[in-house]
């Protein structure tokens, strides 16, 4: 099993979810973040003082997948969620060593 | 009752006092009679199918002693209904004072600045009525009251005025209410002068200390600088004129600000090495508009209330010479904003709208419109002006309340000296330098301002530097960092939302230097004293 994570633009969340959705994947978790790349923030000013806005807001999406179903997700995440400007974001597939439904106590890949 | 009959007891209700009206503003004698002339009372007269105009020449009303009388107590009864309900729009700021504060402050400290801004208000209220306004307003010499000291307990015969007047605050006999009316409508302004000073000591003071300063504002400061300018003291004699207090009010907050916060120092993290200034920005910039709104708003009150009398041909002009300022100032504010500092900063803008209002406070019944737009235009330029200034000297002023109500509270004083014209308040200031009226006046405003800024500088000074030796004023760095709701009150404000900015860093961090307002705060921390 593999957990994928997902930051990307937080106007792009709902598209990724229904991509997501009609790919098969039946549940998530999401998360508000803030973030940034390799690409500085520009200067503003706060009643006269200067700052950088460096953090921007993202959102962070987490599903747990099958391992031979992740590299379809990334695909379907890729896809939706580009918008091929600076801060699209990154993915990250990480394993997952055990994955446990509260309810019901099924474990493995019968939980996800 | 039928529909029918109920509006023909209307028209007749309407039709009586309508002849009483016009009678009485056609009266030019106030010579009584020796026969009485009974105005009937509608209810004695049977109502007729339809309702006949009355031709007030052809019945003339004689004026009886009972009759000025009731024409009398018409009269203290708007003056007392306008001037609470203007002193009513003036308590409602507060709440103003209080959405621009904590808006303009972070989230970890909301609610420690509500706090200060409602229990300043209390506590006003308290010192006020103990003191306070016999200090102000009762007899006694050019310093301070000495008659009537406590509780409001002299004597006194108002709404009785002038010569008529029996008592010992002789000095405020000029309106026609009833003293606990007088009292009322000077007690918000009170409050509002002790409730500026929490803008500028916010995110650092200890809620002890203001507690305890609140009380000597309003229970000694304030009323002592009132009592020099509207309680007949040396100020007055002078020929210095602040009709709603650009000085006794917003200068003398702005002076106990600047004092707070010169003593307590800048907050942890504003400035950084090499005379960086690093922002921290508010947390609710709506709640800060709204607050400003509700401010603009309660001026109405403010202004032409200080007429203290349903004056019809005063309080609609000053209305407007209050909205006039405002609107020019949050004009020019945008403007100076927007030419130097890029894009125009909201919070420059609010300040901008406010820095007319005080600066039109003092001369608002003096002057004409014309003159208040320019006073406005000029106070939107001074205050993002001194807003910058302030953070040049590295005197940290979290809202703005120093240049608002100080530098403003000062400039408009002035403006007196310069733009009044004895048209408007007739025998009062006479003409300013710009009428023709000479500088005479302008001599008496900068003595008042010069006489008023030294005390209240000294006097709240020394009350900050003994507050800071015995309970302290400043709250613990660690404390400062984590945000003084918990540490001040046990209370977090917003306790549903998950807050971001923990030990001063956020969104924002200093571009030049590669200092954030974290490493500062870190590297204050770790010298072990601030």
């Amino acid at each position: 099993m593999k957990i994928v994570e997902a930051i990307v633009k937080p106007f792009k969340l709902d598209e990724v979810k229904e991509a997501l959705t009609k790919a098969g994947v039946q549940g998530m978790t999401v998360e508000e973040v803030k973030g940034f790349g390799r690409q500085k923030g520009h200067t503003e000013l706060y009643r006269g003082a200067e700052y950088s806005v460096d953090f921007l807001p993202k959102v962070k999406i987490q599903i747990l997948v099958p391992d031979d179903r992740a590299e379809k997700v990334v695909d379907v995440i890729t896809r939706s969620a580009k918008t091929g400007k600076i801060g699209d974001g990154k993915i990250f597939v990480a394993p997952v060593e055990e994955v446990i439904r509260i309810r019901t106590g099924e474990k493995g890949e019968e939980a996800i | 009752m039928s529909f029918a009959k109920r509006l023909l007891r209307v028209a007749s209700l309407t039709l009586s006092l309508g002849v009483v009206l016009l009678s009485a503003s056609h009266a030019q004698e106030a010579g009584a009679p020796s026969e009485a002339v009974n105005i009937e009372a509608p209810a004695a007269r049977a109502p007729t199918g339809e309702a006949k105009k009355e031709d007030p020449a052809a019945q003339p009303v004689q004026f009886t002693v009972a009759l000025l009388e009731q024409i009398g107590s018409a009269k203290v009864a708007m003056d007392t209904m306008w001037t609470l309900i203007a002193g009513m729009l003036v308590f409602f700021m507060n709440l103003g004072f209080a959405s621009v504060e904590s808006g303009l402050c972070r989230a970890k400290n909301t609610v420690t600045i509500l706090a200060k801004n409602f229990i300043v208000f209390a506590a006003a209220s308290i010192a006020f009525l103990v003191i306070g306004w016999g200090l102000m307003f009762g007899d006694g010499n050019l310093l301070f009251g000495t008659q009537g000291l406590w509780f409001v307990g002299g004597a006194d015969n108002s709404p009785a005025t002038g010569d008529a007047y029996k008592g010992v605050y002789s000095s405020i006999n000029w309106t026609g209410v009833p003293l606990w009316t007088k009292f009322f409508f000077q007690l918000v302004f009170a409050g509002t002068a002790a409730t500026i000073v929490s803008g500028a000591v916010a995110e650092r003071i200890k809620f002890g200390s203001f507690y305890i300063f609140s009380f000597l504002m309003v229970g000694l400061i304030y009323p002592v600088v009132g009592h020099w300018i509207w309680g007949g003291g040396w100020a007055a004699k002078l020929g210095m004129f602040d009709f709603a207090g650009s000085t006794v009010v917003h200068s003398v907050g702005g002076w106990a600000a600047l004092t707070g916060a010169m003593v307590l120092g800048p907050r942890i993290g504003k400035y950084g090495k090499d005379g960086k200034v690093l922002p921290l920005p508010g947390h609710n910039i709506a709640l800060a508009t709204l607050g400003v709104f509700v401010l603009w708003f309660g001026w109405f009150g403010f202004n032409p209330g200080s007429t203290m009398a349903a004056d019809a041909g005063a309080i609609g002009r000053i209305a407007v010479a209050t909205n006039t300022a405002a609107a020019a100032s949050a004009i020019s504010a945008s403007m100076t904003a927007w030419l130097l500092l890029r894009k125009p900063d909201l919070t420059m803008i609010l300040n901008g709208a406010l820095a007319g209002l005080v600066a039109i406070t003092a001369p608002c019944a003096f002057v004409s419109i014309q003159s208040s737009l320019l006073i406005g235009l000029v106070a939107g330029v001074l205050v993002v002006l001194s807003v910058l200034f302030f953070d040049k000297i590295k005197i940290d002023d979290p809202v703005g309340a120093i240049s608002v109500h100080l530098v403003c509270g000062i400039f408009g004083t002035l403006c007196v000296g310069l733009f009044a014209q004895d048209q408007f308040t007739p025998n009062t200031t006479g003409n300013g330098l710009l009428f023709g009226g000479g500088a005479g006046l302008l001599l008496a405003q900068l003595a008042g301002i010069l006489g008023v800024g030294g005390f209240v500088f000294v006097a709240s000074l020394v009350s900050w530097k003994i507050l800071a030796a015995t309970v302290g004023i400043r709250v613990s760095p660690e404390e400062e960092l984590e945000g003084l709701d918990v540490g001040e009150h046990g209370n977090i404000a917003y306790p549903d939302f998950v807050s971001v900015t923990a030990r001063g860093s956020s969104i924002v961090s200093a571009s030049a230097t590669p200092e954030t307002s974290a490493a500062v705060a870190a590297r204050e921390l770790s010298k072990g004293a601030i």
